[in-house]
């Protein structure tokens, strides 16, 4: 498999101005929401350490931790199973439906599910899978994966997200008002939530002591995936359990802060038992989470709770689009999870960074993000896997950078060459970074011969 | 081997070094203000409503005054009769015609402006979210600081269900439009009432 060209991507996100003129400006406005409302909380950093803390510990007794939350959840009246892979987890998925006779499914967004790539498993067996979450349906009516894991068609302006209903939910063609496009969306899907045999969500957090999940949303599909239907199956990575619910309290009061900007999201949902009459399937599902679980430098981004304060802030990623990144998750915390699942196919994308750290600075977790971006590059470098021109400026950096005689002479040498060198000479496809920038003038006189006229002598 | 034996294997070979479990987590109590007043702040940013209780004016008319178009109005709490009564064994699709619900809830939090609600207050769980609008009922003394103590209440063991609301269902999924009624309700009014 060729590995994904974020790059190449990127650069098609790039020549649509006026959409990557508003994704920038729209998730640099969260990333503002986000700081108005940490800056509120004085005891904000002292809660990140404590959130950080209790994911470690969390994550070194995982093992004992997941089997309490399975015994209270069987004590609660759920069934529970165990994926080991994403094809384990759609065939426990369709299992269920099928002995129920579900032909249809209501679902709320769900990471895992997409990582799975439930929805075309479920479809081929004539299952009818319908995504309930503004943002998620438009997708999937657009047959694109979601570009953001909070606000998945965030890379879509009003005219692109028209267009999509006008062809698939029978909405008015041309006509681009926002009201009238959700409006037309909550009247497509409510007879679903009224017929649909089966309801679906995925978990943000799921509580060991009590055997709960919890489900965070702003539009309320998660609920009504869960409430009117008398199956409800659940998706959680095995990653996602904290010992206790007073636990909760922090990762509540930081999510949708970190998220959207907002103190919380506009239901909070605990499900713990079903209701009489009806079913709770648990599925905690692996895929790699094991194997990630004991990657020395990588386990740390277990810790992730899918803020998304990270992608928000990226400078890389705001102006790339999430599609570009080709991957289930991408932004800052992609290009740390993606390679842990495919070496080869994601090589690439460790490199989608400045390496700035301001992910990191965000993260209400305080995944070390940007270092581990960095240990990827690494890695990647010396499994061979970099681009060749990518190697090989790699590699003459290393010789001159290493050899001071060398580095001098190069440094006066592209000072000139910048001067004289005609344009065609600088911006080519070997100076991927002057495609969309001009590259600065260079200073008049380097930082060593300046220093030496003015500090040496003295 | 099971996959959940396996799994549980895996987990544990491949388990980090041991890290202590944080003994307690601090309240983080610093409400200066009346709860009452920034419960109210807080809902009012969130996109809810309040509407004051009138003295010798009746739940029923009140909720009448506000919403006089509305033809189904379904309480799951006896101090509001509304036009339909709400049976426990009811299919909660055949609430997809409610125009208003009505419900008081256990508590609020001041921190976020949310209201608790459970399977007890609910009756139908649905109701909460079929409804095109909600009107809550919510005792001024039932208000407390923040999540942290909302999160020691023991009523989260017991309930099947139970969810924190905060204002009307809402998305801003299109050019980061806010739009109230995404898929839940398109309203939420809080009256303060104590309970009697």
């Amino acid at each position: 498999m060729k590995p994904v060209d974020h790059a190449e991507a990127s650069s098609h996100f790039i020549e649509a101005k006026a959409h990557l003129e508003f994704h920038d400006r729209r998730l640099w406005d969260l990333r503002l929401k986000r700081d108005r409302e940490a800056h509120r909380i004085p005891e904000w950093e002292e809660m990140r350490n404590l959130a950080s803390a209790i994911k470690e510990h969390t994550l070194a007794h995982l093992a004992d931790y997941l089997e309490r939350f399975e015994a209270q959840a069987k004590k609660n009246g759920a069934h529970v199973h165990w994926a080991r892979d994403a094809g384990e987890h759609n065939q426990i998925v369709y299992d269920i439906l099928a002995s129920h006779g579900a032909k249809t499914l209501v679902k709320s967004k769900s990471m895992l599910t997409d990582e799975c790539e439930m929805r075309p498993f479920l479809r081929k067996r004539n299952i009818e899978v319908i995504e309930t979450d503004l943002g998620e349906r438009i997708q999937q009516l657009d047959d694109e994966p979601p570009s953001h894991i909070v606000v998945p068609a965030v890379h879509k302006l009003r005219g692109d997200v028209s267009e999509v209903f006008a062809k698939t939910i029978g909405a008015e063609p041309g006509n681009n008002d926002v009201h009238y496009l959700a409006e037309t969306m909550r009247r497509n899907t409510r007879p679903y939530f009224l017929t649909a045999e089966a309801g679906m969500t995925g978990a943000n957090f799921a509580v060991a002591e009590t055997g709960s999940f919890v489900v965070c949303t702003n539009e309320g599909n998660a609920d009504l995936s869960a409430n009117v239907p008398k199956l409800l199956i659940a998706s959680i990575g095995i990653e996602k359990i904290i010992p206790k619910l007073e636990h909760l309290a922090l990762f509540i009061r930081m999510l949708s802060r970190s998220a959207l900007g907002s103190p919380i999201t506009q239901y909070t949902s605990h499900f713990r038992a079903p209701r009489p009459g009806t079913e709770l399937h648990i599925v905690l599902t692996d895929n790699g989470r094991s194997e990630r679980l004991g990657m020395k430098d990588f386990w740390y981004s277990l810790k992730c709770i899918r803020c998304g304060a990270c992608m928000n802030t990226c400078p890389v990623y705001r102006r790339s689009g999430g599609l570009s990144y080709g991957a289930t998750y991408s932004g800052p915390i992609g290009i740390i999870i993606d390679p842990a699942f495919d070496i080869r196919k994601y090589s690439h994308l460790p490199y989608a960074s400045t390496l700035n750290g301001s992910c990191t600075s965000v993260c209400p977790v305080k995944i070390n993000i940007h270092e581990q971006i960095y240990k990827w590059r690494q890695i990647i470098a010396e499994r061979n896997q970099l681009p060749l021109v990518k190697k090989e400026a790699i590699r003459v950096i290393g010789k001159v950078m290493s050899e001071p005689r060398l580095y001098r002479a190069a440094l006066s040498a592209t000072g000139l060459a910048f001067e004289r060198l005609p344009r065609f000479a600088i911006y080519n496809w070997l100076n991927p970074w002057g495609r969309q920038r001009e590259v600065p003038e260079p200073p008049q006189q380097t930082f060593r011969s300046w220093y030496l006229e003015n500090r040496k002598s003295k | 081997m099971t996959s959940r034996d396996a799994i549980l294997a895996a987990v544990r070979a491949n388990a980090p070094r041991p890290a202590p479990l944080i003994r307690a987590i601090p309240l983080f109590e610093q409400t200066t203000r009346p709860l009452l007043e920034q419960f109210q702040e807080s809902l009012i940013s969130m996109g809810g409503k309040l509407a004051p209780a009138a003295e010798g004016v009746s739940l029923d008319t009140l909720v009448h005054s506000l919403f006089p178009d509305a033809t189904v109005i379904c309480s799951a709490t006896p101090e509001v009769h509304g036009t339909r009564t709400l049976a426990t064994s009811i299919e909660p699709a055949n609430l997809a015609d409610v125009d208003v619900g009505v419900v008081r809830a256990a508590f609020g939090i001041a921190e976020t402006g949310s209201v608790w609600l459970s399977e007890t207050e609910l009756k139908v769980n649905a109701l909460a979210f079929l409804a095109q609008h909600l009107v809550i009922l919510l005792d001024p003394m039932q208000i407390i600081g923040n999540l942290h103590h909302a999160y020691r209440d023991p009523r989260f063991r017991t309930a099947r269900y139970a969810v924190l609301v905060t204002g009307p269902s809402a998305t801003a999924d299109i050019e980061g439009i806010l739009i109230h009624g995404a898929q839940g309700v398109r309203s939420l009014t809080v009256v303060m009432v104590p309970v009697q």
